[in-house]
């Protein structure tokens, strides 16, 4: 029980910062506006996906694009908390490592989910021909990719000490894990370099993007890995990374 | 139980250095207990493993009867925590990071508003409790995590340099704070600190810290007490010659350079006054002022510390006028 409210706790203080964060979050509005309108509009002009308009196949990527630099940007949170002390409060509260974990993912994960639904009702707004009903589908995929993804986050904050090397996550995770994820063009098949190929096997939004257009765009989409492929190698990335967050978090002094 | 703390050989070492050093130490209970020392004394090291953060190299100690490493979990909802730098979320309101704390220490929903409402009272920010926590002052932050600390009605409140960087009069506040807490609450405080006057005023018992050891331990009174004699200040526009002087002439052997000033402590001032000034007069160094005064926990600190608290230079001065001690009694 005392645990249960601890990660209850947790999870409630990461949404209220996150609804207050009034900037931040129509800034991430934008982002996705940006990239459905203006980046489809020129790059779809060129471009073509065989069977699919290309906004329509860019769509899940950008939910997927925006899973992961919602979930990375809210879990280096834990960097703040670091260098303005709150850690200290949490960490010495009289609930486990592993509660504490689990109630900041969850936090961030919900944060992450509600700009993910967000990016929907944009794609309704454009016109983006898909049955509403799949956002229910789409919703549990959605939240398979985010926990993993938060717990990265977290793990990189647990070891990072400043807000100096934030940047460096931009550079080094995040657009990596974007560009090598196939939600842009796709990352494999034929014309693709080699390397790439084998590259965006290891980039866990990879299964998490296939997963979303096989939801998504249903019939119109020729999956890489079917569903169930997809869901089961980002369930175990999730328990994994769930598992060395709890490790990272339990060494962590303040 | 009569000990709030117990402390058996806790020692914390990092590689070959010992930042505590087998410390013995009992904290009564219900007493306001004075950790003083310089920095890097081991104070901030001692109460991190009391607070369960650190776990301690070798030895243990027991807070509120619990074992440290043992039930580290029963010590923590045990004990309260006021950190040396802040640890409050200035996104948050006053009230939320009250009921978040509540929440996080398991306290009965029934009586969490009561709780919140009480302790906002006795820190004085009932009108302010709503507001975001980025709106405080300085002080007004340092009150909330006091009364941050006090939510759970712990049994043991650690405070960890509570006033640094403070006005005085917020300073004033938060010691009338501490002092009150203990009476209304039957609690028992630990309180770190290197300035001397907040130790002087609040501790019960002062334990003097240094190299990892408790130096000595005593009341404040009792520990003043124990230099005997009176402390003489004196400004001239020659400090250092004219310690050299009475070094040599008068065979004084407690005496430290401060910034502008040298100070003297002797048995009967009174009488040794006239004998500075003519000494000082016969070797051409003029005395600006000098001023008689009784020792205070600073002159304590050095003398069982061989250090000023607030700097390590005037150590080899004293150090070197310690090797010609002799009383001139």
């Amino acid at each position: 029980m005392t645990e249960l409210r601890g990660i209850y706790t947790l999870w409630l203080r990461e949404i209220k910062r996150f609804i207050r964060d009034r900037a931040r979050v129509v800034i991430s509005f934008i982002q996705p506006l940006l990239w459905l309108v203006v980046f489809a509009a020129g790059f779809g002009a060129r471009v073509v996906i065989p069977g699919i308009d290309y906004q329509q196949f860019l769509f899940p990527g950008i939910i997927g694009q925006t899973l992961l630099f919602t979930a990375m940007f809210m879990g280096i949170s834990v960097i703040w908390d670091k260098e303005f002390g709150f850690m200290k409060e949490i960490l010495v509260a009289p609930i486990s490592r592993f509660s504490i974990f689990i109630g900041k993912m969850l936090g961030d994960s919900t944060a992450a989910m509600l700009q993910g639904v967000i990016v929907f009702a944009f794609g309704f707004i454009l016109g983006i021909p898909f049955n509403p009903l799949t956002l229910l589908a789409a919703l549990p995929v959605m939240l398979l990719i985010t926990f993993g993804l938060v717990s990265v986050g977290l793990i990189i904050a647990s070891f990072i000490g400043s807000l100096e090397n934030f940047g460096a996550i931009q550079t080094f995770i995040n657009l990596p894990l974007f560009f090598l994820s196939g939600a842009l063009f796709p990352a494999t098949g034929e014309g693709i370099p080699q390397w790439m190929q084998i590259a965006s096997k290891f980039d866990p939004l990879t299964y998490g993007v296939d997963a979303l257009r096989t939801v998504i765009l249903g019939s119109s989409w020729t999956p890489l890995q079917p569903l169930y492929v997809n869901l089961a190698i980002i369930g175990i990335f999730d328990l994994a990374m769930i598992g060395i967050g709890t490790w990272a978090f339990s060494r962590m002094k303040k | 139980m009569t000990h709030a703390i117990e402390t058996h050989q806790l020692t914390k070492r990092y590689n070959s250095f010992k930042a505590v050093d087998n410390l013995n130490v009992s904290v009564d209970n219900g007493e306001i207990f004075g950790l003083l020392g310089p920095n890097g004394a081991g104070k901030t090291t001692t109460v991190s493993m009391l607070c369960t953060i650190l776990k301690p190299s070798s030895g243990t100690a027991t807070v509120d009867g619990y074992d440290i490493v043992k039930e580290s979990g029963k010590v923590r909802k045990s004990i309260g925590i006021v950190f040396q730098d802040p640890s409050i979320d200035d996104r948050l309101t006053g009230r939320e990071n009250l009921l978040m704390h509540a929440n996080l220490y398991s306290v009965p929903v029934s009586m969490q508003r009561e709780r919140i409402e009480e302790v906002l009272k006795l820190v004085e920010l009932e009108d302010r409790a709503d507001d975001l926590l980025r709106t405080y002052s300085g002080g007004m932050r340092r009150r909330l995590e006091i009364g941050r600390g006090l939510i759970h009605q712990p049994k043991v409140l650690f405070l960890d340099e509570p006033t640094v960087g403070l006005d005085p009069q917020t300073r004033d506040h938060i010691w009338r704070y501490i002092k009150d807490l203990k009476e209304a609450n039957d609690i028992t405080v630990v309180l770190t600190t290197h300035y001397m006057d907040e130790a002087d005023r609040l501790s019960d018992r002062i334990a003097i810290m240094d190299h990892g050891k408790i130096v000595v331990l005593d009341t404040p009174q009792k520990l003043k007490e124990t230099l005997e004699g009176d402390v003489i200040a004196i400004k001239s526009n020659n400090n250092k010659a004219l310690m050299e002087l009475l070094t040599k002439w008068l065979g004084f052997a407690n005496q430290r350079l401060e910034k502008d000033s040298l100070e003297v402590t002797v048995p009967n001032g009174r009488n040794i006054m006239p004998r500075i000034v003519e000494l000082a007069n016969q070797n051409s160094i003029y005395i600006e002022s000098i001023v008689l005064r009784e020792p205070n926990l600073e002159d304590v600190f050095l003398h069982y510390t061989g250090s000023s608290i607030r700097e390590d230079t005037t150590k080899e001065l004293y150090g070197l006028s310690a090797i010609h001690r002799r009383a001139i009694r």
